[in-house]
């Protein structure tokens, strides 16, 4: 029993539990989900190497949102970055239909990426200087940045007939594994490695603790919260790169809709608090991997892709549900009083227990008084 | 003179009303910037127009900025319009419920996914933005549940109720939404201003601790305010389908961001605990002449609203963020002042 409970507390749980209970029913009702075939010339495929061509997008959203949620913010513009920069790069490559490009490639990649970099520094300064909160600052950005692809690609849907263009999102020819699977890959080691070798990992989470404590240590706390926001408008502005080359085009109207919700959801579902503080790169990557798998399980069931996020939502609210303390309170009391009943014996409560009673019994005699 | 005029100033800035002010001046330039590039501004009905076109933002807006008031925001509510106007639009052709049930059906619905919001966020301590966020996809994913295609509204009631139009003074006509657009609002401003409860929302959103410890019911209080904010949104998709005949899952997508966007220019904080409703009237009507501008122009397209709304909404937040420290500042000078 202890052994479980320890293993039930470990951060990489809820996400690998969720994964595996996923793959599980994958396995049962889903023919052939583990299969991988090689194609004549050389390519792997197969359901599980489709789950993690999509989700890498994901993962690397995820990984900047996990920065920011750590700090205690949120970045709801990571959708509007991403139609931004793929419209940006297909823009710069241009819609000639012999498949030449109007620029460089690599300036155009480069270029996309920056406007992301800028999107995100944009929020970066709202939150750090104007000290604005997290929610309305990226808001502005959500609602203008649509507007903004919109003005880059004139309205249109700009479809780029550049070869290389596709490698990004499809299969580089002689290699095994898409693309993205190796950007995805490149992006989380970088960010483990900064993380595991440098203090940026530790000055983060100390922002998000307590802010006010981490200025008298000495940390520019500013400068962490406006290098969090760049950084997670950077994985935007790769994510959009990736979106903008696996349908070949820019649509500023659906390119990365509703990403930041499941960037959000990986993040929690990772194990990271919400409320901020202490953050798990990992479980985030992981979390992302299970929202893939989750999406693609669902339209293997013939659930239409807008009716998905009925299911979305409810995983969301349960989420956040068990990460809430109020909800542990009343757990563990329903549990030790069903537990009392059965040993006779009375449970002595912690002290925390009885602090968070005491300000639940506070708040309901306010509400009674009235 | 700039220093006579300095405290004139200052007693300006102070002054409750001052986003309220700005806005009214923002809206009265727009209008004549209008009336002097284009004659067309100059007809009444091209004003009652901006009232018609916004009937459903504006009983949105009202409900949001409860929510905004508290420190708290919904997201859910444009879903919830999309699901009000698919609710109705399905029972209405494939069933032969009454009108008038249809509508209390709907906004009973609205009622109680604001009243589960609300309870989730109060009662654990779960913060607005996810919980709402989580609403909005439940809320845009059930309309997809009920019909992914679209659904029009033939029923002769309900189209009868929807083309009927008010005169106004013989100047022009309104819709009944108008009036219940500005029915909401005139109740809704008088509940905030002079009521109990509408005090107590004030305060929860100035100090939430402080307000508990007062004795003031907060936990009541944040989830009626969720609850009103789904009510509203509820009557605004019943307003919304006067004007769309039809039940669509992409109906009122983006309606949450112009909602607070609109609260916002009217003078909310959005921090809570500070907002005139009648400032978010103009608000609304502030991105309701930026459209008409836009088509007026001819040449612009639509998402050039978004950009321009994108943009007063930074330059409102900021000058938000600038007056709150402007304040402190004056108000401590006052104090110095009064101790000497």
């Amino acid at each position: 029993m202890e052994k479980l409970n320890k293993l039930t507390s470990h951060s990489l749980f809820l996400p690998l539990f969720a994964l595996s209970i996923l793959l599980f029913f994958n396995a049962v009702f889903v023919k052939d989900f583990f299969l991988i075939e090689m194609t004549d010339d050389g390519r792997l495929y197969g359901r599980l190497v489709d789950i993690l061509n999509r989700s890498s997008s994901l993962i690397i959203l995820s990984l900047g949102m996990t920065f920011v949620i750590a700090t205690s913010g949120i970045d709801i513009s990571v959708g509007s970055i991403i139609a931004i920069s793929s419209a940006v790069c297909c823009t710069m490559l241009g819609g000639a239909g012999n498949g030449t490009a109007a620029n460089p490639f690599i300036i155009a990649m480069g270029c996309a990426v920056l406007a992301g970099v800028l999107a995100g520094s944009w929020n970066g300064l709202l939150v750090s200087k104007f000290k604005i909160q997290p929610v309305v600052a990226t808001l502005i950005l959500m609602t203008a940045g649509r507007g903004i692809a919109q003005l880059l690609t004139e309205g249109q849907i700009i479809t780029v007939y550049y070869k290389p263009f596709s490698y990004i999102g499809g299969t580089i020819p002689g290699s095994m594994l898409p693309t993205t699977i190796f950007i995805a890959l490149a992006m989380v080691l970088l960010v483990y490695i900064v993380n595991k070798k440098t203090s940026v990992g530790l000055f983060i989470q100390s922002v998000g603790i307590n802010p006010t404590a981490s200025r008298f240590t000495g940390i520019k706390v500013n400068h962490v919260i406006f290098l969090v926001y760049a950084f997670s408008g950077f994985c935007a502005g790769v994510s959009g790169l990736i979106e903008g080359s696996l349908i070949r085009a820019a649509d500023a109207n659906n390119a990365g809709l509703n990403m930041e919700m499941d960037a959000i959801l990986a993040v929690a579902l990772g194990g990271t608090l919400l409320s901020g503080g202490k953050f798990n790169i990992g479980g985030s990557v992981i979390g992302a991997i299970t929202i893939q798998t989750l999406t693609t399980t669902m339209y293997a069931f013939g659930v239409a892709s807008d009716q998905l996020p009925v299911i979305k939502a409810i995983v969301v609210v349960i989420l956040c549900l068990v990460q809430s303390e109020q909800f542990r309170v009343i757990w563990s009391n329903w549990k030790n009083k069903n537990k009392s009943i059965k040993n006779q014996t009375e449970h002595v409560p912690t002290v925390t227990h009885n602090l968070l009673q005491d300000k639940t019994v506070l708040e309901q005699q306010g509400g009674n008084k009235a | 003179m700039i220093y006579k005029l300095k405290p004139f100033v200052d007693a300006a800035i102070a002054s409750k009303y001052f986003s309220f002010i700005v806005t009214v001046l923002l809206f009265l330039i727009l209008y004549g910037i209008g009336m002097a590039s284009y004659q067309g501004f100059m007809k009444p009905q091209v004003f009652l127009n901006l009232f018609i076109d916004n009937a459903a933002l504006i009983v949105v807006t009202v409900g949001i900025t409860f929510t905004l008031l508290t420190g708290g925001i919904d997201l859910s509510v444009g879903s919830v319009v999309a699901l009000s106007c698919m609710m109705i639009a399905y029972m209405l052709q494939y069933t032969a419920i009454p009108v008038v049930i249809v509508i209390g059906i709907v906004l009973l619905m609205g009622i109680i996914l604001g009243g589960v919001q609300g309870y989730l966020i109060t009662k654990f301590n779960m913060q607005p933005f996810i919980v709402t966020l989580a609403g909005m996809f439940f809320a845009r994913g059930m309309t997809a549940v009920i019909s992914r295609e679209t659904v029009s509204i033939t029923n002769p009631t309900y189209t009868a109720i929807a083309s009927e139009r008010i005169s106004v003074f013989g100047l022009g006509f309104i819709s009944i939404g108008v009036v219940i657009a500005i029915m909401v609002l005139i109740i809704a401003t008088i509940l905030l201003k002079y009521t109990k409860f509408g005090r107590t929302v004030f305060a929860v959103g100035g100090n939430e601790h402080s307000a508990a410890l007062m004795g003031l019911p907060t936990f009541k209080t944040k989830i009626m305010v969720y609850v009103i904010s789904g009510f509203c949104a509820a009557l605004g998709g019943v307003v919304y389908s006067w004007i769309m005949l039809s039940g669509y899952t992409l109906h009122g997508v983006g309606m949450e961001m112009d909602a607070v966007a609109s609260s916002v220019i009217g003078g909310t904080l959005l921090t809570g605990g500070v907002g005139f409703l009648p400032g978010t009237l103009f608000g609304v009507l502030i991105q309701g002449i930026i459209l008409t501008f836009i088509t007026f122009q001819g040449t612009l397209s639509a998402w050039w609203t978004k950009i321009v709304v994108g943009a007063l909404l930074c330059l409102f937040i900021i000058m938000q963020a600038l007056i709150t420290e402007k304040k402190g500042k004056i108000s401590s000078k006052q104090s110095v002042t009064a101790k000497k």
